[in-house]
């Protein structure tokens, strides 16, 4: 039998359009301690390995894995940077804790967009120098725009399918401590507001938020050694579709990678029967608010083409069969760039846990978590979370 | 660290492939990473369709001028449909490629993996150095505006002072790796030099000198690697990886003795345990220490505990790292003979040794009978440590 590998410990910091108080480094320790103290662990002793994900042009810093190891307690430690979102950070966790080198893992991931004075410059330094960045687009947005057009076409979905999503996770964002960009939003509000980018308006389209967040996992062994508070991390997947300077090879209004990543996840949690049935929550990109659809069906808890119809009838609300997004998700919560997967990865532990406070889903015993790297990336991870 | 290691399957590279190590390579960084992987691919009699998962390492991403530079390399590294992440651990990325490799085989979540490093250098303009402005802590020491080879040279200054190493002795090092380079394909400045000729080189920062540092070089390197069950199938030679170690320090190098480098030694310690070495001194056949500055070379070969602290520079002279000495370090060329592009590198040492473990270095093949090996990689501001230890 694999070793199981369970959550016993997250933290977090910020969730806010702007934090000036804080150096990115302050904010990691921030997150970090508190993690620590919830796991209680004491991170020059019990954590073996520390995992940090965050990207240069992010951090405006050419090497930023430098910075890493001292405000998460990882100096003169096992301790490494995965150049990608938290939940594939999580990943090597989970893979390190399987492979019986580390019992104790910690995870951090952060976001300071509110520093990054050009960001839609370092979204267009993503793009294939060759063949993409020269073209006259305007806007880094513009391959979403194309995805919702490709999905809206082939799923029958409208503009207020869409404009449903962004309403109802902006207004579940009122009960979230971590959702600053929550609203009673209609979909009159979203559908009136100017274009981003077509089909999108400016509300389809998730704003940036700071935030740093931190998770310690751990062997089933070990996690006994701590703490009695687990969330079991049952399951992972992430996938690359394929490369950002490949945009030809993409499948428009699909997200294939979102696909590989849950049959991976699901696989690994020996999930019995469909998984439309079998999860209480889920927590999954949402963007741009047409990919909380897609994603949907990509996770296989909804049929394709039928998750806007099953929005329609309020299936998706908190109190309804399958709350999606019941934190707001990054439409409400903002996306903290590589700190996004973590976030929602954050949400879920707290339900399972019954710790979510006033968007708490009644008895959640099993959570899924979907998470996209965003514009120009065809990489996605999905994490299976039950509770202890 | 855990030590109580239940790994069921154990984890083998099978395959190796570098491209030319040159500068101002015409491929794009998406075609060299191909490159190099096609070349793994083919040794190993595996094609793509047999790659469960992919593992990029590259350094910075200014260096090529990308963002999200793993996302970039996905489609030129096979990661099509795959699941894939890019590590980092800046200069030491090389090594924890197959590093982390290992952990990808031994959880058992993949059962092939490719492991890619990539680095094109030359396109940074005026000069690839300029991309190290940007390493700094943005307020503390951006603004003295400082230099990557300053610090090297504070570190190379303070060896010496501390070991009563002289330029002499250190300049051995870089004529020992570009004349081990003359034998190999893939090589950019290999050369028969003199340690005269190092010393009258051009200085950069005294006391580091044009011809005791590695060059700028585009490249890529590739292993696949696999579980125990794969490798029997795919080959009569495996090559076992026995024991992986890392270790980052904090960013205040200032604050540091930079005589000897504690971040390796703690990652080395980390590998040998794992491989159940107790003397590398004399359990180790071959190393390929990481060696960027020649000076590099013999404080890694201490870090790695092959030699005492401070004695390396007296075994050089004594001609005990050559190829046919009693310990060969470097014997593919090293970075000073090969050429230096920075994650592509480390992967190349690994890929050396692979082919010493397997006899197949050709004119490269060291002149004892080998069964350890042991790499290491270092990067940031020096302060990272990456190690692993392979046998046959």
């Amino acid at each position: 039998m694999p070793r199981r590998v369970g959550i016993i410990g997250v933290g977090w910091y910020g969730f806010r359009p702007s934090t000036p108080e804080v150096h990115f480094q302050g904010m990691m320790f921030e997150s970090s301690h508190r993690a620590y103290a919830d796991a209680n662990v004491d991170p020059r002793k019990d954590v073996d390995v520390f995992v940090d994900c965050q990207e240069d042009l992010w951090e405006g810093i050419a090497i930023t894995d430098e910075f890493a190891p001292e405000p998460i307690g990882g100096a003169l430690r096992p301790t490494f940077t995965v150049s990608g979102d938290g939940l594939l950070g999580v990943a090597h966790a989970y893979m390190l804790i399987r492979s019986g080198l580390a019992d104790v893992v910690a995870v951090e991931a952060h976001g300071k967009p509110s520093e990054i004075r050009t960001l839609q410059d370092v979204y267009y330094m993503a793009f294939d120098p060759l063949h993409v960045r020269p073209l006259p687009t305007g806007n880094p947005f513009f391959l979403a725009g194309l995805d919702a057009q490709a999905y809206m076409q082939r799923t029958g979905a409208s503009r207020e399918h869409l404009a449903l999503v962004s309403a109802k996770n902006r207004t579940n964002g009122l009960k979230n401590e971590r959702a600053p960009y929550s609203a009673r939003l209609t979909v009159d509000d979203v559908l009136s507001a100017p274009y981003a980018v077509y089909p999108l308006t400016r509300y389809d389209i998730a704003d940036f938020s700071d935030a740093s967040v931190t998770v310690v996992l751990a062997s089933e062994e070990a996690a006994k050694r701590f703490t009695d508070k687990v969330v079991w991390l049952d399951g992972i997947g992430f996938s690359t579709e394929t490369g950002s300077g490949a945009v030809e090879w993409h499948a428009w209004g699909r997200m294939l990678s979102m696909r590989d990543a849950a049959l991976m996840a699901y696989k690994l949690a020996g999930l019995a029967g469909s998984p439309s049935e079998s999860f209480d929550l889920a927590e999954v990109e949402d963007r741009f608010s047409f990919m909380e659809l897609l994603s949907l069906e990509e996770l296989m808890l909804a049929k394709e083409g039928e998750a806007h119809r099953l929005l329609e009838q309020g299936h998706f609300n908190l109190g309804g069969p399958l709350p999606v997004n019941p934190s707001g998700g990054s439409l409400a919560m903002g996306v903290q760039l590589e700190a996004t997967g973590l976030a929602r990865l954050l949400e879920a532990v707290l339900q399972l846990r019954g710790e979510a406070g006033p968007h708490q889903v009644k008895g959640a015993r099993k959570a899924v978590v979907a998470t996209w790297r965003g514009v120009p990336t065809y990489t996605s991870a999905v994490a299976v979370l039950s509770a202890g | 660290m855990v030590t109580n290691l239940f790994v069921k399957d154990r984890v083998a590279i099978v395959g190796a492939g570098i491209t030319t190590f040159m500068r101002r390579a015409l491929e794009t960084p998406r075609e060299l990473a191909w490159e190099a992987a096609r070349m793994a691919l083919d040794q190993a009699g595996l094609t793509l369709k047999d790659v469960d998962c992919v593992v990029i390492g590259s350094a910075p991403d200014t260096f090529d001028g990308v963002h999200l530079k793993g996302e970039y390399l996905a489609d030129g590294s096979g990661a099509i449909r795959k699941p894939m992440t890019r590590v980092y651990v800046g200069g030491g990325t090389g090594v924890f490629v197959p590093v982390s490799a290992w952990w990808h085989v031994a959880s058992g979540l993949c059962k092939t993996v490719l492991a890619v490093g990539e680095e094109k250098m030359s396109p940074a303009h005026p000069h690839p150095q300029y991309v190290f402005r940007y390493i700094w802590d943005p307020i503390i020491h951006r603004p003295l505006e400082p230099n990557l080879i300053w610090i090297f040279a504070m570190e190379m200054r303070r060896y010496m002072a501390k070991c009563g190493a002289k330029k002499e002795d250190i300049a051995l090092v870089s004529v020992k790796n570009k004349r081990n380079a003359l034998d190999n394909p893939a090589a950019q400045v290999a050369a028969n030099i003199t340690v005269d000729d190092v010393l009258k080189s051009e200085v950069l920062v005294w006391p580091v000198q044009e011809l005791d540092v590695s060059p700028v070089t585009d490249g890529a390197a590739a292993l696949v690697i696999t579980s125990e069950n794969v490798a029997r199938q795919v080959t009569d030679s495996p090559v076992w990886i026995e024991g992986v170690g890392f270790t980052l320090d904090n960013q205040h190098w200032e604050n540091r003795e930079l005589a000897f480098p504690r971040y390796l030694n703690y990652a080395a310690r980390m590998a040998y345990r794992m491989a159940g070495i107790e003397r590398p001194w004399k359990e180790i056949d071959v190393a390929e220490p990481y060696d960027p500055f020649d000076y590099k070379e013999l404080h890694h070969i201490e870090g790695l505990m092959l030699a005492r602290p401070c004695e390396a520079w007296k075994l050089l002279k004594e001609g005990y790292f050559n190829r046919d000495g009693e310990l060969p370090t470097s014997p593919s060329g090293g970075l000073l003979g090969v050429g230096n592009p920075i994650a592509a590198a480390g992967v190349m040492k690994v890929a050396e040794l692979f082919w010493q473990l397997r006899y197949e270095a050709g004119k490269r093949q060291v002149k004892r009978p080998v069964h350890r090996a042991v790499a290491n990689a270092w990067g940031d501001l020096m302060q990272a440590g990456t190690v692993i230890v392979l046998g046959n």
